[in-house]
């Protein structure tokens, strides 16, 4: 099993973020950046690949700045083989330029399958993957949360509205993956410290600007303050109305 | 799910460590928002050390992390062993303390004193937690002053006769093998003490649960009594030699609870923290009046301070440069810091505080066991003042 595996530097959920002077982008002092949640997913699930398999390889890609080396390295501190960081100094806000930059990079070699997370939880973009299957010409199942491959076949499933679909698809393929799929391990502390003598590649790449220009980042809206209607089941009646009538969530 | 920890990093201390530490420190952090923090509260009220952790603490590599890879451990530096204490201690005490006895008090000897064979034979299986230790140093009657001890080691034409009573000792009725201490001379000769590898089912030993305890409650202490325990000739470790040998392996664990005083500290700040801006009083949060900002101010002070004696501490002993004396300061230091911020945080949070299903009473409980295990802060004062004057104070 060859497998390839795109991974993003993302800020940690639990960090608050702030929006930098010019009003377009994040202020990253102080801001602590880890590989981002759904790759975690990607990562794992080609690590158990290749262990079932008994040989292969599991390669870890990553498009960003070169701090996304510590990224990178926490996939090859979870067992990841080698990694290539296609370096930038700013990722491009049009998700087409950075499949653009991946697809040319996997291109180069033949894969047996190449997996993204689902979606980046920093602009919630969903579609550096299937942007990548549709530039590869290869098929791709999106949102993967089950997943069995039988020789040169796969089945995969994947949560949709009410129901779960599941999609017969040929090697090589591209999926990204979702919650449920696996559960990711943690890298060890040997691997934390053998991931340091992994062959690790940085390429410069000069993604294209695309088509997409950021205007303006702002925070939410405050949420408005709660109200407690009442207490224990006496309330439900009175809860339920208001749901209801004034929430109109009902 | 409560939130994951964050840490405190007032003076950005993440700037003295490497990469591979903040990585270590921060899988490990997880691991204990993940895996500690859910069963904590419960395990200390029902008494008991929560066993189904240890395959986990064992697979990412936490026992004796600071020992060669040869024998199956992590390898890791000091100052990375000091951060898995620290986020271990962040959860519970008593997690860290199984850590500390396992890898500080038994690898640890075992590796220094013991032989080649010794250390093939006992620390691959005690990394992998397959084989779970104890350290037998206390009596009921020696506490402070370890060198008076009663139990004894008879040389055999056919091995080793042990006989003696240990007491407060971590993990005594759960570990397959004990690292015991005695005399192989006379009662008035502390030089004679050596180290002797016991297998807890051999005939003679015997282990019982201490009840009772109101601190410490998520680890397992007992009492153990050796009546005619014989072992062979090869049990003792052939490379330990007066009190200094168990002192050493103090030293080593006491190293490691500096750090996780850290831990227990900085979770009870966080708690104390988040409590003060939510819970309103006087129509507003108590973290807006300035009696409950001087106590968080105090704490993080603290913690910082700390931190820095931490990772000073820990470069000096990857160099070979740190003291025995250097180690009691920070022990001593940190679990009293610790203690002054669990109090004090335990007030801040005002009957909630009283709850297991918060940190800080359960932090505060098991820090005075820290307080008196490995050194009481007594007895540090006293290495200290020892160490400055040049004048002993013991006796
Ligand atoms: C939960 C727990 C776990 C433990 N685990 C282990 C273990 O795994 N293995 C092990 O061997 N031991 C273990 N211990 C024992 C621990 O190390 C001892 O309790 C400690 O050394 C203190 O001894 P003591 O309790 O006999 O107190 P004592 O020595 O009787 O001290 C009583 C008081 O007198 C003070 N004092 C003593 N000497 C002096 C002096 N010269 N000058 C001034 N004041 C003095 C002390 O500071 C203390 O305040 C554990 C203890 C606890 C509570």
């Amino acid at each position: 099993m060859k497998i390839a595996v795109c991974i993003k530097r993302v800020p940690d959920s639990e960090t608050r973020v702030k929006i930098a002077a010019d009003g377009k982008s994040l202020d990253e002092a102080g801001v602590k950046f880890v590989l981002n949640p759904y790759d975690e997913f990607a990562v794992e699930e080609a690590l158990r690949r290749k262990e079932q398999a008994g040989a292969g390889e599991v390669a870890v890609f990553c498009l960003g700045p070169a701090a996304a080396q510590e990224t990178i390295r926490t996939a090859l501190a979870m067992g990841a083989d080698r990694g290539v960081l296609l370096s930038v100094d700013k990722i491009p806000a049009d998700p087409l330029e950075s499949a653009k930059v991946l697809a040319a990079e996997l291109k180069s070699s033949s894969w047996d399958l190449i997996l993204f997370g689902r979606m980046a939880i920093d602009d919630y973009n969903t579609q550096v993957g299937t942007l990548v299957a549709e530039l590869l010409d290869l098929p791709c199942v999106s949102a993967v949360s089950h997943l069995d491959i039988e020789g040169a076949k796969g089945v995969a499933e994947r949560e949709i509205e009410g129901g779960i679909e599941v999609v017969d698809f040929p090697l090589p393929a591209v999926l990204t993956t979702d919650k449920g799929l696996n559960e990711p391990r943690y890298p060890a502390l040997k691997g934390i410290m053998a991931a340091k003598k992994k062959p690790l590649d940085i390429k410069p790449v000069q993604p294209g600007t695309g088509t997409l220009e950021i205007a303006a980042l702002t925070p939410p809206p405050a949420r408005k303050e709660g109200r407690i209607v009442g207490e224990g089941a006496g309330a439900v009646g009175e809860l339920v109305r208001l749901l209801r009538e004034e929430a109109k969530v009902l | 799910m409560a939130s994951k920890f964050q840490g405190v990093d007032f003076y950005q201390t993440d700037g003295l460590l490497s990469e591979e530490e903040r990585a270590i420190r921060d899988t490990v952090r997880e691991w204990a928002d993940d895996n500690v923090i859910p069963v904590i509260g419960e395990a200390y009220v029902a008494g008991k050390f929560p066993m189904q952790l240890v395959p986990g603490m064992a697979e990412l590599g936490l026992f004796g992390a600071n020992l060669p890879e040869e024998y199956g451990c992590a390898g890791l530096n000091n100052v990375a062993y000091g951060l898995i204490m620290q986020e271990l201690e962040r959860g519970d005490s008593g997690v860290r303390s199984f850590a500390s006895v396992q890898g500080a008090l038994v690898m640890y000897p075992i590796y220094a004193f013991g032989s080649e064979e010794q250390r093939k034979k006992w620390l691959p299986q005690m990394a992998s937690g397959k084989v779970i230790g104890c350290f037998g140093l206390t009596e009921p009657d020696y506490g402070s002053n370890p060198a008076g001890m009663i139990t004894v080691a008879k040389d055999t034409k056919d091995g080793w006769v042990l006989n003696g009573a240990k007491m407060w000792i971590t993990n005594g009725s759960t570990a397959q093998v004990a690292v015991v201490w005695a005399k192989t001379g006379a009662l008035d000769e502390p030089e004679s003490i050596r180290g002797f590898i016991v297998p807890t089912d051999t005939k003679g030993f015997s282990a019982k649960d201490q009840k009772g305890k109101l601190s410490l409650r998520a680890s397992d202490t007992s009492e153990l009594v050796l009546q005619d325990v014989h072992v062979p000739k090869d049990a003792i470790l052939p490379k330990s030699g007066g009190l200094k040998s168990p002192l050493m392996c103090l030293t080593a664990a006491r190293y490691g609870i500096a750090w996780g005083a850290v831990g227990a500290a900085m979770a009870c700040y966080d708690e104390a923290v988040s409590y003060a801006k939510q819970r309103v009083m006087f129509d507003k949060p108590i973290g807006g009046f300035q009696l409950q900002q001087a106590r968080l101010a105090d704490m993080l002070t603290e913690i910082t301070k700390a931190q820095l004696l931490c990772v000073q501490l820990g470069r000096l002993k990857d160099e070979g440069k740190s003291t025995p004396q250097q180690v009691s300061l920070a022990k001593r230091n940190n679990v009293n810091m610790a203690t002054d911020i669990a109090r004090e945080t335990r007030r801040l949070l005002g009957a909630n505080g009283i709850l297991a299903e918060y940190q800080a009473m359960r932090h505060l409980a098991n820090l005075e066991s820290v307080y008196t295990y490995e050194g009481t802060h007594d007895v540090h004062t006293l290495i200290l003042g020892q160490e400055i004057t040049g004048l002993s104070a013991f006796n």
